[in-house]
């Protein structure tokens, strides 16, 4: 039956794209427009990754900022105000308008390519879906020139991320910045729940023929999780900051504590959001993980099925355990006894993954592309930051370390040391399908090594100081602490990270025009996005693609011993 | 050599996968539930550590006939649906009408007991933790009670016109789904409120 459906050619050709691209004559104007109005799915990834991408090198010159003020004690190259800012402004942008704009990205651009569909689910909600997150993102921006901040003294929001009430209440924030922040955040989680549910809808609804749940590939798998978690996590912040507008607007009293209400309320809501947020982030970036090592393995994942069953498993753990992150704030001995415990049980479905990553190196044919490099630094920052975190977990170690420069180690050993390693992996492999251009493997190894190298500079030195008591976001310390050495170490890890990823954003750029074609395949993968053309035609696929395993081209490639046989 | 192992045993010859307006509303209703639980919590949570009045006690009557009415819509709309699957469609513009009936009376029943609150016991968002926690959760619920209305107008609107047809019956449904968990959240809201609440 496969065979009248497709062309009598062998391979993957028979899935190519033979038609002459159009040469493009429209102008300037007309391409614009071409962008703005699309609904398509990959012009829609592609303008979350650019978008995300824009913002990660705002919100990585304000980490600069901030280090260069904290490289000398009672430095005054910032104010102390503008210092506020800037970590608020850090924080919310990297996790709302990075983080999760390039994770919704890859998955808009590479979920319908890889179950075979056409589109998404929901074309026009995607494209409403990303241009409220750019709004959000603007919105958030302008009030650089729009707000006025605590007690008067301008511009943008700098209550930091989490928005501790009281100091968001009227009283102690007038002017405008917290309605930007919080306006902009409840735009940002429309688009966020939007896209959730397009994903959500993609994955079940919009597989190709003979692509059954256990056939899925497991980056849409794992995005179907991202999805479920956002539905449950993302929500709970829309509410709450609703409750915030409803206090800074109507008068309301939710978190008034003089009226009876609750500024421990406000915490709980915003962890609730918090902490699923954590796996919205990492789950997309085990996703990467899981396509990338097998491919760089050759070899197939190692445990399929325990794969997505660890990660729904993570997404239900991670529902349970936001009240680490209070410890501080004071909870009954049984409070404290049940989030140490739900926490450390996290441990159990990502031990079961960063296992069967390591079982399908093992033994495998590994080839040390860009890509690779990064995913194998994953591994290891991703197990250690997860040290750290069963130490955080434990409440009365926590009580000793809490808001201190080891609780910002140890999330950024998470949010760079794996997310943002395996968002570049990541780039590195679908950017030839996406432009049909390889990225230059020489400078990506610059990129890779200065990246492993600034990162640890900076990511293992930050633990000490605060181990010695530093806490976080305040602007500048005392000489006769002890911190100021680890803190010039930690400023000069950061600004190696900073030239590789200049590094990086120039091999973008020269590779576009000068990179070598890329074909349909370079790294001779398994996956439904490597049989069509790079970048793909509109459609996609020629003809619909009709799976019988997992590794629909390694069926193709090798007819003598399909994947097929063995289900 | 030649063949392309695609061929592989084509057991799935019907290849059926679940409808994606059913797992967009399912998934739109788990977020919406999401967001509907914190607003019970937090309603809970503030139930009596008012500093000053005035209490549930005092000022709430049971809405027993607004319940009533959009509890049954439920059940009409269900009518609705089995009439347009079996493209009855005079009988499913009766039951559309009348489930859009039943929620309109419902919101004029809320309007109504506002109306009382503000004017005559003085409860506003601005008097006390009562007032903010219940015009929040009563007023978000409010508020999906008129999404629900004007997606059933609109329905209604194109079914007058002779535009909804029995091949629309899927869609029907969806909406119906969604109308189905604004009960379902009264049910929630009205046992807090009303009942706990009370």
């Amino acid at each position: 039956m496969g065979s009248e459906s497709l062309p009598n050619i062998p391979g993957i050709e028979a899935g190519l794209d033979r038609t002459p691209a159009l040469k493009k004559t429209g102008t300037y104007l007309e391409l614009v427009h071409d962008w703005v109005v699309t609904v398509d799915h990959k012009k829609l990834g592609i303008l979350y990754i650019s978008y995300a991408l824009i913002f990660l090198l705002v919100a990585g010159a304000e980490a600069l900022l901030m280090r260069i003020q904290l490289f000398f004690p009672h430095n005054t190259f910032v104010s102390p105000f503008t210092f506020n800012r800037l970590f608020t402004m850090h924080g919310t942008t990297m996790v709302f308008l990075v983080g999760m704009p390039i994770l919704f990205g890859f998955g808009n651009y590479l979920v319908p390519l890889m179950i075979g569909a056409r589109d998404m689910a929901f074309p026009r909600l995607n494209a409403f879906s990303f241009w409220i997150s750019a709004f959000a993102g603007l919105l958030l921006y302008y009030s650089y020139i729009g707000g006025v901040g605590l007690s008067g003294t301008g511009s943008a929001p700098d209550v930091a991320w989490f928005a501790y009430a009281p100091l968001t209440s009227r009283a102690f924030s007038p002017g405008h910045t917290v309605d930007y922040w919080a306006v902009s955040i409840m735009a940002s989680g429309v688009g966020s729940i939007g896209t959730a549910i397009n994903i959500l809808a993609t994955v079940f609804c919009m597989r190709c023929k003979g692509m059954t749940l256990s056939r899925i590939p497991l980056l849409p798998w794992l995005y179907a999780t991202v999805s479920f978690i956002v539905l449950v996590a993302v929500s709970p912040l829309t509410a709450a900051q609703a409750m915030l507008m409803i206090d800074r607007y109507l008068g309301g009293h939710f978190f008034d504590t003089q009226a009876g209400g609750s500024a421990i309320l406000w915490a709980h809501f915003f962890w609730i959001f918090g902490h699923p947020e954590v796996y919205v982030l990492v789950l997309p970036a085990f996703a990467f993980a899981n396509e990338i090592i097998p491919v760089f393995s050759r070899k197939a994942i190692f445990g399929y099925s325990a794969m997505v069953a660890a990660s729904v498993g993570i997404a239900f753990i991670s529902l349970s355990v936001w009240a680490h992150h209070m410890f501080t704030i004071g909870m009954t001995s049984f409070g404290n006894a049940f989030f140490t415990l739900s926490t450390m049980l996290v441990s159990i479905p990502t031990g079961i993954k960063t296992f069967n990553w390591l079982a399908t190196i093992w033994g495998g044919k590994i080839r040390f592309a860009t890509p690779m490099l990064f995913s194998i630094a994953f591994l290891f920052q991703w197990v250690i930051a997860g040290l750290t975190g069963i130490m955080l977990s434990i409440s009365p170690w926590n009580w000793q370390t809490h808001n201190s420069y080891f609780v910002v180690a140890h999330f950024h050993y998470v949010l760079v040391g794996a997310i943002v390693f395996m968002i570049f992996a990541a780039l590195y492999y679908w950017y030839p399908k996406i432009t049909g251009r390889m990225l230059d493997e020489r400078l990506g190894k610059w990129h890779f090594w200065l990246m492993v190298i600034g990162f640890h500079v900076t990511f293992d030195t930050m633990h000490f100081p605060g181990l010695l008591g530093m806490p976080r976001q305040i602007y500048t310390y005392e000489p006769d602490r002890g911190w100021t050495l680890l803190n010039q170490i930690v400023s000069v890890g950061g600004i190696i990270q900073a030239i590789a990823v200049l590094i990086f954003v120039w091999n973008m750029v020269r590779s576009y025009f000068r990179g070598a074609e890329a074909g349909p395949d370079p790294w001779d993968a398994w996956t439904l996005e490597w049989s069509t053309s790079s970048p793909p035609p509109v459609y996609n696929f020629v003809v619909d693609p009709v799976v019988a395993s997992r590794r629909p081209l390694w069926d193709l490639k090798h007819p003598e011993d399909p994947d097929s046989a063995f289900e | 050599m030649a063949t392309i192992p695609l061929e592989h045993v084509a057991t799935e010859s019907e290849w059926k996968q679940p409808s994606r307006g059913v797992v967009a509303m399912a998934s739109l209703i788990t977020a919406e539930a999401s967001i509907f639980t914190i607003f019970v919590v937090a309603y809970l949570y503030y139930l009596g550590r008012d500093v000053s009045g005035p209490t549930p006690k005092q000022v709430l009557e049971v809405p027993i006939f607004g319940t009533v009415c959009l509890l049954s819509s439920s059940g009409f709309i269900m009518l609705a649906e089995s009439a347009i699957e079996h493209g009855r469609i005079a009988a499913f513009r009766i039951w559309w009408s009348v489930t859009i009936l039943l929620g309109a009376i419902f919101l004029t029943i809320t309007g109504l007991e506002w109306y009382k609150l503000i004017v005559h016991d003085h409860l506003t968002v601005r008097t006390n933790l009562f007032g903010t926690t219940f015009y929040s959760l009563v007023g978000l619920h409010a508020s999906h009670v008129v999404a629900g209305l004007l997606m059933m107008l609109a329905v209604l609107a194109f079914a007058l016109t002779g535009h909804v047809r029995q091949e629309h019956a899927e869609r029907i449904k969806v909406l119906g789904l969604y109308w189905h968990f604004v009960d379902a959240v009264w049910v929630v809201v009205f046992t807090v409120v009303y009942v706990v609440g009370r």
